[in-house]
């Protein structure tokens, strides 16, 4: 047993009768490193951990249940993160459909989620790899004049849950990334693009690729202005994908739904979406960024089909909110660390690939915007409305090519109509830090402001 | 020294997060081989929060954190360590491996003396602890009932109450030894509507570096019922417009246009890598003369209020734009010495787990000399903002967008229609240079502020003004 699961393990067997307990515990080591002009700006090293406990106080009405964590694993902590849970467990409504996960019998995945290499290059090769991520963007180009940030980070988080429904889990992962950005342009005018590489270790990162990345996104920039307004196709970049898909996520937990916070809400069977879309949350994939093999409760993660060929077929759910719809949880319980509690959402979001490449999507539209990056997501996209408006730049397509760059613009329409709307799907999976894959996605009917 | 926030105790507080002759033996073990500045952060932190939802008290949480972060600089170069272990041994641990980057030698650097303590308590009347939890319960079940009285298209209602406190102690080598007591509370309600157009959602949020006297002066009934409003009032919306067109914001809308267009662009740590499109503007016109702009950490009680920044800074009060000229940037320790001046008090983090780094506080516009209703009478047509969302800005290209969560139609100088929500995009020194009315009222709003990973509580205020033209991107041709 792990050291994580025996202390997590050592926690619950503290309930008594009327209680559950669930205790889920976390330790990382990270390291963090930034380089600028050729020197170190910032290197960081640090472990941290933390335990989250929850209380279920059975009840002839319902369980009740309390959260408390803390920021270390100390016995003071530990027993302090108990005890307050077990209060603010006393304070809570009696619901029905409150209860701890129960183990379904789902076999867990045999995924290798921690790099076998991850120790292999050292500190001084990490400092290495980003000066040079740093000195190729500089000088790969004459119109970079910029390099705001490189960036190298790597770490292993492992964590352990157990409670007293039988829940005995942990697990380990490791992850890496470089990422840097650059500014093109002169004295009167700036575009930005940025690169990345994730992996599971740093022996694993592209610098080229990540250096190439921002190269071109920030120079094919150069000359960008704002296009009148117009109804349009849209082509969306992978990156620009992932990020609409993981918002689509949030509308696909089932938490949301059974609380009536989703546009997906009573439409179960019916046709959401244009029929080549299938749509699957799959955190089985090794090559998911989101790969996991126990969800926040413990249980085995597991594909769940969500859309199939146009149509809504299910949910992801964890245990509260199964028991709320009068289902069972789907293995789709995430908690943001040991701060916070489960709720249910989505991993590992794919959308089946089509048949055509990036290239070809695009040689088929006589004229659209093609979209590089997105802003103000979180202010413009609301997954209960569906209302989907957010800034864009990128650069015009005309007669199946790349035309002039375009800033200053939204794009616009709902989630409901993009999905309806989807015109082609690319066959250029690209996996992403994040909950969602990305690809290239021709989508119609938006409405473009501009001038 | 300016006193923002809390009373200037002069003692420690208690419990001492740290002892003064511990801090002393890590602050010379982080600079033995070769640093020339090294720091201390200590933190102590502790939260609860209460969310009712679903018409229950569906889950209270509480947590602890308490940890230290340490910052050896050399050069251009920061090292960094932080460790949930206050131990002297902990603490020595870390400061070794920030440290480390100062591996090539030098004298090693003397330690000053530290300055007595200059510690602050919070100014809060009512510490969260001294309060029944069951009182705080009832602001809950009151939210609720008070928006879901509103109306039977109300479907649901999320109202969430929490409450935090944090304890920290900045030592430097330079001297500097601080401390401060910040307590913070915030009420939050989220209500969705249900109608034949689908599903709205309605927000309304406060939040102040208060105690549970917060609860003196706001009712949360009328938090419930405004969030309530805003939902349903959307059932009804049109498109919002798709192009450009006069604005008109409401007093106290969000302010996070200033804090987007031009509030990240003035921050300290873009303007000395040239990555802001305000670089070298020192001096100029960059904003209609119309326009006074000021960052202040020390209005009390505001949701980015404190009495010394994360780097044991007193907070004060800035002027960044006066009259449409640009006036000052804001500034951290790193980036002000190395233009040789003082810190501005910006200096900032989330938790001891991270650096700090340029950061405003409490971002606003001072108001005008018009009357709003005067100045939405003389727009013939237009967008009314009556509440925005979130933003972004691209500090080296100046580029912004602004969520609305509550807008109307101008008609002939008369707000008329709702319309549903959507983002405004402009560039950041071209609206400045479109604020052509600004009004007499005025109020702030607290906002969680995003950069590099990190954030932070920040207020955000603007009286009612008018942009003569933005690009507003809603899906009515």
């Amino acid at each position: 047993m792990s050291e994580l699961l025996e202390l997590a393990t050592r926690v619950i067997e503290q309930a008594n009768g009327k209680e559950g307990i669930e205790a889920y515990v976390a330790r990382g080591t990270d390291t963090e490193l930034r380089i600028y002009d050729g020197a170190i700006e910032s290197l960081s090293t640090a472990t941290s951990a933390g335990i989250g406990v929850r209380v279920l106080i059975e009840g002839n009405e319902g369980a009740q249940v309390g959260f408390a964590w803390s920021g270390s694993l100390d016995h003071e902590a530990v027993d302090r993160a108990l005890r307050e849970a077990r209060e603010n467990a006393h304070f809570a409504s009696p619901d029905p459909y409150v209860a701890l996960a129960q183990l379904d019998g789902v076999a867990p995945s045999d995924l290798a989620l921690t790099s076998a290499t991850f120790d292999e290059l050292t500190l001084d090769d990490k400092i290495a790899m980003t000066t040079e991520l740093e000195a190729m963007t500089r000088g790969g180009d004459p119109r970079i004049r910029q390099v705001d940030s490189a960036d190298f980070g790597d770490g292993i988080v492992e964590s352990a849950i157990a409670s007293t429904t039988g829940i005995r889990v942990s697990s380990q992962r490791s992850n890496a990334f470089l990422s840097v950005s650059a500014l093109a342009g002169d004295g009167d005018e700036t575009q930005t693009g940025s690169g990345f590489s994730v992996g599971r270790s740093a022996g694993e990162l592209d610098l080229r690729e990540a250096s190439s990345q921002a190269i071109e996104r920030s120079v094919r920039m150069l000359g960008a202005a704002k296009v009148p307004s117009m109804k349009t196709t849209v082509v969306f970049d992978p990156r620009v994908t992932s990020t609409i898909l993981s918002v689509l996520g949030g509308a696909l937990s089932g938490e949301a739904v059974v609380k009536g916070r989703s546009f997906f809400e009573g439409r179960l069977g019916e046709r959401v979406a244009n029929q080549d879309v299938n749509l699957v949350d799959d955190p089985t994939n090794p090559l998911a960024y989101g790969a996991a093999i126990f969800d926040g409760e413990g249980l085995a993660c597991r594909r769940n089909v969500l859309i199939n060929q146009g149509i809504l077929e299910a949910f992801v759910y964890d245990t509260v909110a199964a028991r709320r719809a009068g289902t069972s949880s789907t293995g789709s319980a995430t908690r943001g660390g040991y701060g916070g509690t489960p709720g249910a959402g989505c991993r590992a979001i794919v959308l089946s690939p089509g048949e055509q490449g990036a290239a070809e999507i695009l040689s088929g539209i006589e004229r659209g915007l093609y979209v590089q990056s997105i802003t103000g997501v979180h202010s413009g996209v609301s997954p209960v409305s569906g209302d989907f408006s957010v800034g864009a730049e990128g650069l015009m397509i005309r007669n199946g090519a790349f035309a002039e760059p375009v800033r200053e613009v939204t794009v616009a329409s709902t989630m409901q109509a993009m999905l309806l709307n989807l015109t082609a799907i690319g066959n250029d999976l690209t996996w992403l830090p994040g909950a969602a894959c990305g690809q290239t996605l021709a989508i119609a009917d938006f409405q473009l402001s501009g001038s | 020294m300016p006193v923002a926030n809390g009373t200037l105790v002069g003692v420690s507080i208690a419990p001492e997060l740290v002892a003064p002759d511990v801090i002393d033996r890590v602050l010379a073990e982080a600079v033995a081989r070769g640093g020339e500045m090294a720091e201390v952060f200590c933190e102590d932190r502790t939260s609860r929060t209460a969310m009712f939802d679903d018409g229950r008290v569906e889950e209270l949480a509480s947590g602890q954190e308490r940890g230290a972060g340490i910052r050896v600089i050399l050069g251009e170069t920061t090292g960094f360590a932080h460790t949930a272990d206050l131990s002297e041994a902990g603490l020595l641990e870390a400061a070794r491996a920030a440290a480390a980057v100062a591996k090539q030698g030098g004298g090693g650097t003397n330690v000053v003396g530290l300055e007595k303590r200059r510690a602050y308590s919070t100014n809060a009347v009512r510490l969260h602890d001294d309060v029944a939890t069951s009182e705080k319960l009832e602001l809950l079940a009151k939210a609720n009932d008070a928006a879901r009285s509103v109306g039977g298209s109300i479907s649901q209602v999320q109202a969430s109450y929490a409450e935090g406190r944090r304890r920290i102690l900045v030592a430097t080598t330079e001297g500097v030894n601080a401390s401060d007591d910040q307590v913070r509370t915030r009420f939050n309600v989220i209500c969705v509507a249900t109608g034949d157009s689908g599903l709205q959602t309605g927000f309304e949020s406060v939040a102040r570096t208060e105690g549970f006297e917060l609860f003196d002066t706001v009712n949360v009934d009328e938090l419930g019922r405004i969030a309530a409003t805003r939902a349903l009032s959307k059932l009804q919306a049109r498109p919002a417009p798709s192009g450009e067109v006069p604005v008109v914001l409401a007093g106290g809308s969000g302010g996070v246009l200033f804090h987007e267009a031009c509030g990240h662009g003035l921050e300290a740590d873009h303007i000395v890598k040239d990555s802001s499109v305000y670089c070298g503007q020192m001096g100029e016109l960059v904003a209609s003369p119309l326009v006074t702009l000021v960052d202040d950490g020390t209005v009390t009680g505001e949701w980015g209020a404190f009495s010394i920044d994360d780097e044991g800074r007193p907070a004060q009060r800035n002027v960044l734009i006066e009259n449409g000229v640009l006036t000052d940037y804001m500034w951290d320790w790193l980036r002000a010495r190395k233009e040789g001046r003082p810190s501005s008090g910006n200096g900032r983090r989330e938790t001891y787990q991270h650096l700090p780094m340029v950061r405003m506080t409490n971002t606003f516009l001072l108001a005008g000399q018009e009357d709003p209703e005067e100045i939405v009478a003389q727009t013939p047509h237009g967008v009314y903002v009556a509440k925005l969302g979130g933003g972004q800005v691209n500090t080296a290209t100046g580029d912004f967008v602004f969520g609305t969560t509550e807008a109307y139609l101008i008609e002939d100088g008369k707000i008329t229609e709702p319309l549903r929500d959507a983002n405004l995009i402009g560039n950041g020194p071209e609206v400045l240079r479109r604020i052509d009315a600004i009004a007499d009222d005025f109020s702030m709003m607290p906002g969680t502020c995003g950069k590099d990973g990190q954030s932070v509580p920040v207020g955000c205020g603007q009286p009612t003004l008018r942009i003569t033209g933005v690009t507003f991107g809603g899906t009515a041709a």
